[in-house]
Order: structure tokens, then sequence, then C-alpha cells
């Protein structure tokens, strides 16, 4: 039984396509879908591209600065952002990736590890994009348990009925 | 007294509001729950939790960078 049908009061219904796979745009997925979850929302979360690795059994996240010029991270008191020449060094996106786990960790923010567990444990519908699977050579076995397959159609039978579809 | 307290302190966005709607299933009908957070965006949120879930926020006060809330189970 969803969450929607065991709350009652809130019979409503939510899709996220989730496209991105990078550490910081895990995040905004799974906060979303398990706090609508928690509000009694019956959430699908749709995993296509890159979104994909955030389904496999082990997470093996990461942050870059390249590209990002609005990541700046606080350092001696201030805010910095790093040149592109810098990002483009090996190590450096290593470094922002455990300079960010850091912060996640000392500021009480749940890790996507935890967040994804309770996407699970509230019954999210999870589906996994088989062409993107067979695209990137992903196996269903390398994803964690309860994940199902679909396509663009599978999505659409769901967005059509659901009050909120989201892409991020 | 609240039938149970649920300790949030330390933690941040969306971590206060998962713990509680878990929380609040071992909590009877008509029984209450506490919550303690030290996350200031917790105010507005348990506040809007409750009132889509339909639970009722009978408490929300704060105490020194502690913000307690008193939740009764109506959802």
């Amino acid at each position: 039984m969803s969450e929607a049908e065991n709350n009652g009061v809130n019979a409503k219904s939510m899709t996220i396509i989730v496209t991105k796979g990078t550490l910081d745009w895990a995040y905004p997925p799974f906060i979303l879908g398990t706090t609508a979850a928690a509000m009694g929302v019956d959430v699908t979360m749709f995993f296509t591209f890159y979104g994909l690795s955030l389904l496999k059994k082990k997470l093996d996240l990461a942050v870059s600065p390249l590209g990002n010029p609005a990541m700046k991270m606080p350092m001696m008191g201030m805010h910095m952002g790093m040149p592109n020449l810098v990002g483009m060094l090996p190590g450096v996106e290593a470094g922002a990736t455990a300079m960010m786990k850091d912060m996640i960790k000392k500021k009480g923010v749940a890790s996507i590890e935890e967040l994804r567990e309770a996407a699970v444990e509230s019954d999210i519908n999870i589906i996994a994009c088989q062409m993107t699977m067979d695209l990137f050579e992903f196996k269903k076995e390398d994803m964690i348990e309860g994940v199902k397959l679909g396509g663009a159609a599978t999505y659409m039978e769901q967005a059509l009925k659901s009050h909120i579809n989201l892409y991020i | 007294m609240a039938d149970k307290t649920l300790d949030a302190k330390g933690l941040n966005c969306p971590l206060p509001i998962l713990r509680a709607k878990k929380t609040l299933k071992e909590v009877p009908r008509g029984g209450t729950l506490e919550i303690l957070a030290t996350d200031p965006g917790s105010v507005a949120d348990f506040a809007a939790f409750c009132k889509t879930t339909g639970n009722e926020l009978v408490e929300s006060t704060a105490d020194g960078g502690v913000y307690r809330f008193l939740i009764k189970h109506t959802g």
C-alpha cells in the first residue's frame, strides 16, 4: 500500500525525472521525493541518463568545480570559487568532493545513501530507464533492489495522472 | 507529557520531517509526538507538514536555539 493510500488526507501524486548523477545534483530529487512521500504524496522517480548512477548499489558520487562558477566553498572565513584551469588538475575533483562530503556531515545534512534508503522505505516508485540502461551497459543486478525498468511510455502513464511533474 | 519524543537536534532538512513522519507511525491516533530540532527551517516546515497531512500542530516554540514542536496524531 502506498503512503497516499495509507494516509488518505493527501492523495496526490508527483513524478520526478532524474537526469543528473553528481553529488550536488543528487540532492534536489531525493529531498523532494522523500519529503513529498512523508507528506502523503504518491511519488514516482524516473531515472535516466546520468541519473542512473544514483541507483547503483555502491554509490561513488563526485562533484566538480569545473565549469561551475557558482560553486563557492566556505574557506578561511570567505567563499572561494575555483578557476577552471585549476579545476582541471588531477585530484581537484576528488578534493572538492571530499570537502563537500565533509561539510555535509558536519552540518547534519543527510547523505544520499540515507535519502535513497528513505525513498525505498517510503515506497517511492523507482523506475530506471531501460534505454539508457542498455546504452550505458548497466545491468539490473548493478542497481539497488526494488528498481523497476521502463521507458518513456511508462513514465508518461504516471505523469499524465500526476499533480506535479518535475524534471531535474 | 507527549506520548513520544523525537530528538532531531543537529539534523538538517529534510531529515527532521522524515524522522517525524516515521516516528508518528508509532504514536497512537490522538496521541502526541514531541520533536526537538535545531534547524531554523523546521519551524515553517513542520507547520506545512501538519497542514498538508492533517495532523495538528499543537505547539511550536523556541528556546535558546532549540525548536520544540508538539504534534497531535490526527492525520
